[in-house]
C-alpha cells in the first residue's frame, strides 16, 4: 500500500519541475497504525515499555508517513506478542498496521519482544526478540525498533537511530556564546549532551560517515581554524593548521579526507578549496581563481564535489571534479545561492537561495536542473540530509531588533516535499545542525 | 538490521560514552572579540583604542558583497597609518565583518577579504606586519543588532584593534 503511494510521490516531484514553484503535490496520507501497550510485569519493565511506546509512537508520526491511531479506540487490550491478534477488531478502527511487544527482566538484562501485523491480510510481517543489559540503551533501542517497523512497511531506509550535531547559541545577538552540542535526531532532552565549554566560538559542525568524528570550525585563541572532533574520546585535534583562516569542512565519503576553504594570505586572502588526506597530512589546492570558493561538499560516490563561488559576480554552485578539473556552473536562476550539500542519494543538491528579500532552502537535480523551492522565510540557513535522503534539517532565524530583541534562531526537519515541518527541540537557541548516518 | 542491534549491544552505546566537555586553555574569545567603544569622562591616553576611535576613527565600511576600499575608507586608513607611525610600539588586530543577509561561510570568506583590504593598505601605507594580524568573524559579530540596512552598513565593517 505504501509502495503504491511512494511510487506516486515519485512521479509527482517529476511533474513538478519548473524553476521558483514550491512543491504543493506529492502530499502523503499517513499509514494509519496500531501500537499496543507494551507491557511490562513490574513497574520497571512497564516503565520501559511506555518509554518504548512513546519513542516509536513520536518517531513513526514525525516522520509524516504514519500516524498512531489513538489507543482509547482499541477494542482489543491483549499482549498480543504470544497470541494471534483479533485482526477484525484492529480493522474495524482502521489501523492497517499492528505493533505489539512486551518487556521483561531476565538474568542477561531487559528482553523485548515486538511482533509487526499486517491488518488488512491478517499476518505478522515481522517478529524480533532482544535483550539489552542495561536501561541507558532503551532509547537506542526504541529507535532501532522504529527503524525496523519504517523500513519493513515503506521499504525505505530508516532514520532514527541517528544523532543531530548542532551549534548551541544562547546570550545577545553581539556576543553569542556557541557551543557544540548533540543529541539523538527526535531532539529528545535526555539525549542532550554538550560538547565544548563556550569558551571559543565553534560553527559549521558535520559528522564523518565513519560517524565517530565530527569536523566543525572553532577560534581557539582567535584563530580561526577546521578542528575535528573525536566521539569517542572527546579528544579535539586541529586539522587546518594552515597560516591563514580554514573554514567550511566537510569529510570525505571515506572519512579519510576533510575538504575545506582555506584562505591564504599569499593569495590576498581569498579562499580556495583545499582537500586534507587525514593519514598523510598533504593538503592539495582544488580551486584556482579570483572568486571566494567555499562551501564543497563531496557526492557520496566520491568523485565529485559541488561548491559555492562568486567567480562570475554573485555566488552561484558549480560542480568539479574531486581533483579539482571540470568545473561547471549548476545554479541556473536568480539569486545568489549558498551551501550546497549533496544528498546521501547522489541524486540531488540541497541548497539555500536568497532572492527578493528572502532566503529560500531548495533542491535541485546534480546538474542544476528541476530546481525546487522547499521552504522560504526571512533567514534560514545551514541545509542537511537525513541519512535516508528524504528529509531536510536546517536552522531558521528571526529577524532582529535595534532594541537587541528576536533573532532568535531555531532548527527545522522538515519532508523535502516541503510537507511535515516542525520543530526539534534544543534546550537553547540552535543552528548549524548536521546529521550522522545511521548508527 | 538484527546484526546491527547485536552489535548495538555488545558495543555499548559510543556515542553516549562521549568524554565530558573539557576546559581548553586560552583567552575568553566571546568576551575579547567584542569590538571595543568605551567611552570615558576623562582624559584619554594617547596610543591607546579609545585615542584611536575618537581622534583617528578604529573602522571602515564596505558596500553590499564588497571588500573593495572606498575613499572614505582610504582616507580613514591614511590616518590610522599616520597614528600607527606615531605610536611604533603598537601592534594591531584588523578585524573583518559581514551583514547577515548571506551564509556563515560565504561570510566568514568575505570578512576576510574585508580584513585583508585593511591590513594590505596599511602594509602599503609602510606599517610593518609584524605589528598586524587580521582575523574574519564574518556575520558572527554584530555591532549593530537589527534586520534592516541600517544595521547592515554599520556591520560590513573593518575594524582596527589595538591588541597591545
Amino acid at each position: 500500500m505504501i509502495k503504491k503511494i511512494l511510487i506516486v510521490l515519485f512521479f509527482s516531484f517529476n511533474a513538478n519541475a519548473a524553476l521558483e514553484v514550491t512543491i504543493s503535490q506529492g502530499k502523503v496520507e499517513p499509514t494509519p497504525i496500531a501500537i499496543t501497550q507494551i507491557f511490562g510485569a513490574d513497574s520497571d519493565t512497564a516503565r520501559y515499555g511506555n518509554t518504548l511506546r512513546q519513542i516509536i509512537s513520536n518517531n513513526l508520526t514525525n516522520s509524516g508517513l504514519f500516524y498512531t491511531v489513538n489507543e482509547d479506540l482499541y477494542i482489543q487490550s491483549d499482549n498480543l506478542v504470544e497470541k494471534v491478534p483479533r485482526f477484525e477488531d484492529w480493522k474495524l478502527i482502521k489501523a492497517q498496521f499492528l505493533l505489539s511487544a512486551d518487556v521483561s527482566k531476565t538474568d542477561k538484562g531487559i528482553r523485548l519482544r515486538m511482533r509487526l501485523y499486517d491488518v488488512f491480510n491478517a499476518k505478522e510481517i515481522e517478529k524480533l526478540q532482544l535483550t539489552i543489559p542495561d536501561e541507558n540503551l532503551i532509547r537506542r533501542v526504541g529507535h532501532t525498533v522504529s527503524d525496523i517497523v519504517y523500513e519493513r512497511i515503506t521499504g525505505e531506509t530508516g532514520y532514527f537511530d541517528t544523532r543531530i550535531v548542532y551549534v548551541s547559541e544562547i546570550g545577545p545577538l553581539d556576543q553569542r556564546v556557541k557551543r557544540l552540542a548533540i543529541m539523538d535526531q527526535d531532539g529528545h532532552i535526555d539525549s542532550h549532551q554538550f560538547l565544548t565549554d563556550g569558551k571559543n566560538m565553534v560553527l559549521t559542525p558535520r559528522f564523518a560517515p565513519n560517524k565517530q568524528l565530527i569536523t566543525y570550525m572553532e577560534y581557539k585563541n582567535n584563530l580561526p581554524r577546521v578542528y575535528i572532533y573525536n566521539l569517542k574520546t572527546g579528544e579535539r585535534e586541529i586539522v587546518g593548521d594552515f597560516p591563514g583562516m580554514t573554514f567550511a569542512p566537510r569529510f570525505s565519503p571515506d572519512s579519510q579526507s576533510v575538504v575545506m576553504s582555506f584562505s591564504d594570505p599569499n593569495n590576498a586572502a581569498n579562499s580556495e578549496i583545499y582537500l586534507m588526506d587525514l593519514n598523510t597530512r598533504s593538503r592539495s589546492r582544488l580551486t584556482n581563481d579570483s572568486g571566494i570558493d567555499t562551501s564543497p561538499s563531496f557526492s557520496p560516490d566520491g568523485k565529485k564535489i559541488v561548491f559555492n563561488s562568486d567567480r562570475g559576480g554573485s555566488p552561484q554552485l558549480f560542480i568539479m571534479d574531486k581533483n579539482g578539473d571540470n568545473i561547471k556552473r549548476i545554479s541556473k536562476g536568480r539569486g545568489v545561492y549558498g551551501n550546497p550539500v549533496w544528498s546521501p542519494r547522489g541524486d540531488l543538491i540541497a541548497f539555500t537561495k536568497l532572492t527578493q528579500g528572502n532566503f529560500h532552502i531548495g533542491v535541485m537535480d546534480v546538474n542544476g536542473n528541476n530546481e525546487r523551492v522547499i521552504v522560504r522565510d526571512f533567514a534560514l540557513e545551514s541545509p542537511a540530509w537525513s541519512p535516508n535522503g528524504r528529509y531536510l534539517i536546517f536552522h531558521r532565524q528571526k529577524r532582529s531588533n535595534l532594541d537587541g530583541t528576536g533573532g532568535e534562531v531555531t532548527i527545522h526537519f522538515i519532508d523535502i516535499t516541503g510537507y511535515n515541518e516542525r520543530i526539534i527541540p534544543t534546550p537553547r537557541d540552535g543552528s548549524d545542525p548536521a546529521w550522522s548516518p545511521l548508527l | 538490521m538484527l546484526k546491527k542491534l547485536f552489535m548495538l549491544i555488545v558495543a555499548g552505546f559510543f556515542l553516549a560514552s562521549c568524554a565530558a566537555t573539557k576546559t581548553e586553555q586560552g583567552g575568553d574569545v566571546d568576551a575579547a572579540s567584542a569590538s571595543s567603544s568605551s567611552s570615558s569622562g576623562g582624559e584619554i591616553t594617547a596610543g591607546t583604542q579609545e585615542d584611536l576611535i575618537v581622534n583617528v576613527g578604529d573602522r571602515v565600511f564596505f558596500e553590499f558583497d564588497s571588500s573593495e576600499l572606498t575613499v572614505d575608507a582610504q582616507a580613514t586608513l591614511d590616518a590610522q597609518a599616520a597614528w600607527l607611525m606615531q605610536y611604533p610600539d603598537t601592534n594591531i588586530t584588523v578585524e573583518g565583518h559581514a551583514d547577515e543577509r548571506g551564509t556563515r561561510e560565504y561570510n566568514l570568506a568575505l570578512g576576510d577579504k574585508r580584513a585583508f583590504s585593511v591590513y594590505s593598505y596599511l602594509a602599503q601605507a609602510g606599517i610593518d606586519t609584524n605589528r598586524m594580524e587580521y582575523v574574519s568573524w564574518g556575520k558572527e559579530r554584530p555591532e549593530v543588532i537589527g534586520s534592516d540596512e541600517t544595521a547592515y552598513s554599520q556591520n560590513r565593517r573593518g575594524v582596527t584593534i589595538v591588541s597591545n
